[in-house]
């Protein structure tokens, strides 16, 4: 059922390894990092607002 | 419907008079973007036939751009343009106006001195004739569907340049049929097929990129 | 008190945030299985292309991003027209948060088509009408995220870019065949990057990947949707009790 009879055959791609995990890199690197990047967006952000909001509270307690 | 489209035109022509030297830098800049190719590849004629449809459509999509951000931004400022809005009459026609006037203080000085400067790439008489009537019935698409971006970013930082982040990639079509044009007579393939449809981009995006300037141009003002 | 009527008429960010929260999970772990599996029958099992040889497995990343690419902007600009008619808040949150993902699909299909083409036609880039078309689309979403970043009330930024989206879909077509026209009048490319000509599994492979891109595109941008609501949101009760409340908890 598996078409490749090595691993090193695999890893080869007849000849076109370079361009064809080059591509999988490309692409598994942009799935990790874009989400890591919105993931720290996000936590900057909600720093960001706590930190707004709490001061806020402060002034109308005052 | 006309007569509110032609005082639009009327004002606006009385309007850029008194700036003729703006429409004169935009012409001498399309003059000056031209003639640096040759100084950058070469005198070669043959290669300088093959470049000048290219190069001169490139040069009129940037000149058209420099005037571009004015389109509203002078009624803008002074209050004209939301008292426009508010009137009976609709926007869109009021920004069709707008577009034809803008045509014919930068489309027009364009199409008049493209032929002197195809001289200059050794065109022949029948691609200089060809490469007249292109800008001259491309260009109207351009100050259309430049009005849209105009509108977009009207009071915007940085206005200018966004502006033709947004406007240049809907210019392909203008600039691969104006230039395809010119590049079917060079090769005596006969232009017509191309002008055929760049009249026909020209006619939809004067019918359509009005009111889509308008709607643009409400949100701007709200 | 206009905001919140238009608020809370239709999908309200309050009851939309914990949903979108719920739902991330379940689209990554959905998008994970059909990667797996679209990779096993990609990469592991689908026989050697004749034409292509092993290089063709390219195609497995490079057409599902083309295909989101094209499909995430179509959706922006649905959620645009959604927009503009209706006055919702919601639509314009969610072309922003889709942008960037569709711009990154874009990027994507351009860089899989480079690595595509080198060994194919000889040359990282060449003129070819869909590797050309795919940088307009780029240049498109270049163009709307530069607008939106550059007006500063959110509520202008989302009706001129959901009105710059709406021009970029009617513009699309005409571009398209008019860099297609220009192709076919310049050059032809004898090789193309997807045949129609493909064993059961390829498909089946490209389809499963496609799958896995799709369900990817929805858990990123539900991501970036939740942080944009909270910002924009960040003067609403609900969102002060969402900061005080689960303080410091991160998903």
């Amino acid at each position: 059922m598996i078409h490749w009879n090595s691993f090193s055959d695999f890893i080869a791609m007849g000849g076109y390894g370079f361009y064809v995990w080059g591509s999988f890199g490309a692409t598994v690197l942009i799935m990790a990092i874009e989400p890591i990047a919105v993931a720290r967006n996000r936590k900057s952000t909600i720093a960001r607002l706590k930190r707004q909001l709490r001061a806020e509270t402060r002034n109308t307690a005052e | 419907m006309l007569k509110i489209i032609t005082a639009v035109i009327g004002r606006d022509l009385k309007l850029a008079m008194r700036r003729q030297a703006d429409i004169v830098s935009a012409l001498f800049f399309f003059v000056i973007v031209v003639s640096l190719f040759p100084l950058g590849v070469g005198p070669e004629p043959d290669l300088l036939r093959k470049l000048a449809p290219g190069v001169l459509w490139v040069a009129a999509l940037l000149a058209t751009m420099l005037s571009l951000p004015r389109l509203f931004a002078d009624d803008h400022r002074d209050g004209t343009l939301e008292q426009l809005a508010l009137a009976p009459h609709p926007l869109g026609l009021v920004v069709t106006g707008k577009v034809i006037a803008h045509w014919l203080v930068s489309g027009l000085p364009l199409a008049l001195i493209a032929p002197v400067l195809g001289i200059q790439f050794d065109l022949s008489a029948d691609a200089l004739l060809v490469l007249t009537f292109a800008i001259l019935i491309g260009t109207p698409a351009l100050s259309g569907i430049g009005a849209i971006g105009a509108a977009l970013t009207l009071g915007l930082r940085g206005g200018g340049v966004l502006l033709s982040l947004l406007v240049l990639p809907l210019y392909i079509p203008v600039l691969i049929f104006g230039a395809g044009a010119v590049d079917a007579t060079v090769t005596g393939l006969g232009g017509e097929g191309h002008l055929s449809l760049l009249a026909a981009l020209t006619f939809a995006s004067l019918g359509f990129a009005p009111w889509a300037s308008a709607a643009a141009l409400k949100i701007a003002l709200e | 008190m206009k905001d919140r009527f238009n608020l809370y008429r239709f999908a309200s960010p309050a009851t939309f945030y914990p949903f979108a929260g719920t739902l991330i999970p379940y689209f990554v772990a959905v998008s994970v299985v059909f990667g797996l599996a679209g990779l096993w029958l990609g990469m592991l099992v689908a026989p050697t292309d004749f034409q292509q040889g092993e290089g063709y497995r390219i195609i497995f990343i490079h057409v599902p991003a083309s295909w989101m690419s094209m499909f995430i902007y179509l959706v922006m600009a649905g959620w645009a027209a959604i927009g503009l008619a209706f006055n919702t808040r919601l639509s314009g949150m969610m072309a922003q948060a889709l942008a960037p993902t569709g711009a990154l699909m874009a990027f994507l299909s351009l860089l899989t088509g480079a690595l595509w083409g080198k060994p194919m036609w000889g040359a990282w880039w060449v003129w070819d009408a869909r590797l050309t078309s795919e940088l307009i689309l780029l240049f498109l979403y270049i163009g709307y995220m530069a607008l939106t970043a550059a007006i500063d009330d959110p509520r202008r930024a989302d009706k001129a870019g959901g009105l710059l989206l709406l021009v970029g879909v009617v513009n699309i077509p005409i571009i398209y065949f008019s860099v297609k026209w220009w192709n076919t009048l310049h050059q032809g490319s004898s090789v193309n990057l997807a045949k129609s000509s493909m064993a059961t599994t390829m498909l089946w492979g490209m389809l499963l990947m496609a799958m896995c891109f799709w369900m990817y595109s929805i858990a990123v941008a539900l991501m970036r949707v939740r942080t944009i609501m909270l910002e924009r949101e960040r003067h609403t009760d609900w969102v002060k009790a969402e900061l005080l409340g689960k303080a410091g908890e991160e998903k």
